[in-house]
């Protein structure tokens, strides 16, 4: 028996590959990573209108089969048959934008010069109809020398038509067409490109009225920043109070749950570590799961607007003050959400200088793994009240925060670009895709996937992580008028630590998380719950809510300082691994971790000392 | 004999011009790249959108059917002459 077809889906930026590839795979995809780089394999599997299954490949966008990132060459091996984990395609789908044809042809020209069976999909036709242009399907399919089918992925239009084509691309026997032909330098190419471009518009109006005007406000140089900070500042808040909701939900639910599960489980180990240990750790961190959706909301909302690539263009100076390129914006963004994939974003900065500051400083952005923290100790030690009208104190304090790790961010690679990243210094080359209604599909398959991500996450390490804390936190047992948080062996564990951070106001329960946290950060929330569930009696418990029982137990100052302490702290091994794998090496992650350590050090300190001075203490 | 060209970063908003040289050996040798795939080549019709909020950098410039940002230094490579309306 021989293995459903490879199809790749290969094209230019911005030509409407990935939504082409939602629309013909739905729901059955599979992100993965190519051995040795850390470049994302987007797979799916399709059936062809026969029934009989193909595999599809979302292949990087890419200008050329000359590459000029890491993504675009995987895109060049994977099309020569080089690259390690992928055969080399039965056939190609070649995605060009209807409305950019001279210049997404070059590329379609060189990869059907490669001689694979292929078919070619002029991708969003209705846009370049918006645009004033009419195009001869026929003209192009035959000075291409292959099929040419209008679609609109985004409407799923000429998708049948894409599944039909690709079913006798691969059935019909091979036929060899000549091969590469006389190979030729990038100038002819684009030559040939153009005259075939303009050999198939019928009509052309000027290009772009719609987004020209939308980017006369949304570029224009006092209007532009100002609506960038408000969609920005409109993210947080709805992080804050839309998840409101929906979080109260499911923890009613989570307490719901060990209320009823509680009595019906013998009193003693297994209770304590079902009610105790998982229900009250991993339910802390499941409260989150709706902010950090939200969040991903707003960054796939952006993206798939094209709006993330202006935000960029409107950014660029103010980060290459700062010796980042506008470029390290996105995967900056992307860092809001979670430093890995911001920093897996990073393979898009040619420089290389660029990249590793970028790499270095994108801990520093305010990840949704410290939002269950921040969210948690805000919650129980900032006042809910609206200092204006609709904008909350306890909103303005997490945009402070983050403001804190943007800024930080800055400073650190100002530093970094005079000291041991010093040289370089890239340019800033985008190009400005066309303004686009997000598809709900898309949208939702990319928050399903976070979903999906967060949950392993929970079920996997966080909960890993609080059964062997509830575990160390329950023995030995505490004899009476003793603290079981103190006399277990988490307890003595703690002691040490709190001898190093008792200057900075960090007190025993704090200690006692910090280590845990370093698997995740919000598993501190969840170690600091378990903690607290082990410490009460149990008559006493469900009548404090978390946050009470912190007010009872911190001062502000301490409060503040932890809050500070997150800000900076590498406290995420994922992080450190793929900053390992994305430098090929040790060096820098360890140097990472140790300027993030003192920073988060010297921050809480620096907090500290401050709010006590100030009498919070 | 040859009355110097402008370069695409002296443009004015919404100055419709033509590619007259590149000169590449100014850029190095990946940014040169990039603007060869985003069509930068003599001939070629260009015109500069819009402005970075911060020191006027980088700049928007059509550049065939498609937009582009680039930074003012790479502009500055770029001689055209401006098409008369």
């Amino acid at each position: 028996m021989k293995s459903a077809p490879l199809i790749a889906v290969v094209g230019n930026p911005n030509a409407g590959k990935s939504a082409l590839f939602n629309s013909l795979t739905g729901a059955r995809q599979k992100v993965g990573n190519y051995p040795g780089v850390t470049v994302e394999r987007k797979g799916g599997k399709m059936l062809l209108p026969d029934g009989a299954p193909a595999e599809l490949v979302d292949l990087p966008g890419a200008y050329s089969l000359d590459p000029t990132s890491p993504d675009e060459a995987v895109t060049r091996d994977v099309l020569l048959g080089k690259q390690v984990g992928e055969r080399l395609p039965d056939a190609l789908l070649i995605v060009v934008d209807a409305s950019n044809l001279d210049n997404h042809l070059h590329f379609a020209l060189q990869l059907i010069a490669l001689g694979l069976p292929t078919i070619v999909a002029l991708n969003m036709i209705d846009l370049a109809r918006r645009d004033g242009l009419e195009l001869d399907p026929a003209r192009l399919a035959v000075d291409l020398g292959v099929p040419v089918i209008e679609t609109v992925a985004v409407r799923k239009r000429g998708v049948d038509e894409i599944r039909a084509a690709l079913a006798t691309l691969v059935t019909a026997p091979r036929v060899l067409r000549p091969g590469p032909g006389p190979s030729h330098d990038g100038f002819t190419l684009q030559r040939r490109a153009r005259e075939i471009a303009l050999r198939a518009i019928i009509r052309e109006a000027p290009a772009r009225r719609f987004n020209h005007s939308l980017d006369s406000i949304l570029l224009q140089p006092l209007i532009g920043p100002v609506i960038l900070a408000v969609i920005l500042f409109v993210m947080f808040q709805a992080v804050f109070t839309g998840s409101a909701i929906p979080a109260d939900a499911i923890a009613a639910a989570v307490t719901a749950f060990g209320q009823w599960l509680a009595p019906l489980l013998p009193a003693g180990l297994i209770r304590s570590l079902l009610v105790d240990g998982i229900i009250s750790g991993v339910g802390a961190v499941l409260v989150f799961l709706p902010q950090i959706l939200i969040l991903f909301l707003f960054i796939l909302l952006l993206e798939s607007t094209g709006y993330m690539v202006r935000a960029a263009f409107l950014m660029d100076r103010l980060m290459s003050r700062a010796g980042l390129s506008g470029r390290a914006f996105i995967p900056l963004l992307s860092s809001f959400a979670c430093a890995v994939p911001g920093i897996m974003a990073t393979r898009t900065i040619e420089d290389p200088k660029d990249r590793l500051t970028t790499i270095l400083v994108a801990p520093l952005m305010t990840c949704s793994a410290r939002l269950p923290v921040y969210a948690l100790i805000i919650a129980a030690f900032i006042p809910r009240r609206d200092v204006l009208p609709g904008i909350g104190l306890q909103g303005l304090v997490l945009f402070g925060l983050y403001v804190v790790g943007v800024v930080g961010a800055l400073l650190a690679a100002l530093v970094l670009r005079r000291t041991v990243v010093k040289g370089g210094g890239g340019g800033f080359m985008m190009e400005l895709p066309k303004y686009q209604w997000p598809r709900l599909a898309d949208i939702a398959i990319g928050l399903w996937q976070r979903c999906v991500i967060f949950l392993k996450r929970a079920g996997t390490i966080i909960l890993t992580t609080t059964v062997i804390l509830w575990a160390l936190s329950s023995y030995p047992l505490a004899r009476a008028n003793e603290k079981q948080s103190e006399v277990s062996i988490a307890g003595h564990i703690a002691s040490g630590i709190e001898v190093v951070v008792a200057p900075i106001g960090f007190n025993h329960d704090i200690s006692l998380a910090l280590l845990p946290a370093m698997a995740a950060r919000e598993v501190a929330v969840a170690a600091i719950a378990t903690v607290y569930a082990i410490d009460k009696p149990d008559d006493a418990r469900n009548a404090q809510t978390l946050a009470q029982q912190m007010r009872s137990r911190w001062s502000l100052a301490t409060a503040l300082a932890f809050l500070a302490w997150f800000v900076f702290a590498p406290q995420c091994i994922s992080t450190i691994a793929v900053t390992r794998r994305e430098t090929n090496g040790w060096k820098w992650p360890l140097f990472m971790v140790s300027y993030l350590f003192v920073l988060a050090y010297l921050a809480a300190g620096l907090t500290y000392w401050l709010a006590v001075a100030a009498g919070l203490g | 004999m040859t009355k110097p060209l402008a370069s695409l970063d002296d443009l004015k908003i919404g100055t419709r011009a033509q590619i007259a040289s590149i000169d590449w050996a100014a850029l190095d040798e990946g940014d040169a790249c990039r603007l060869r795939h985003f069509g930068f080549e003599e001939g070629v019709k260009v015109e500069p959108l819009h402005l970075g909020p911060f020191g006027k950098d980088p700049l928007a410039v059509r550049v065939g059917r498609m937009t582009v940002a680039i930074r003012r230094a790479h502009a500055r490579a770029v001689r055209v002459v401006p098409i008369a309306a």
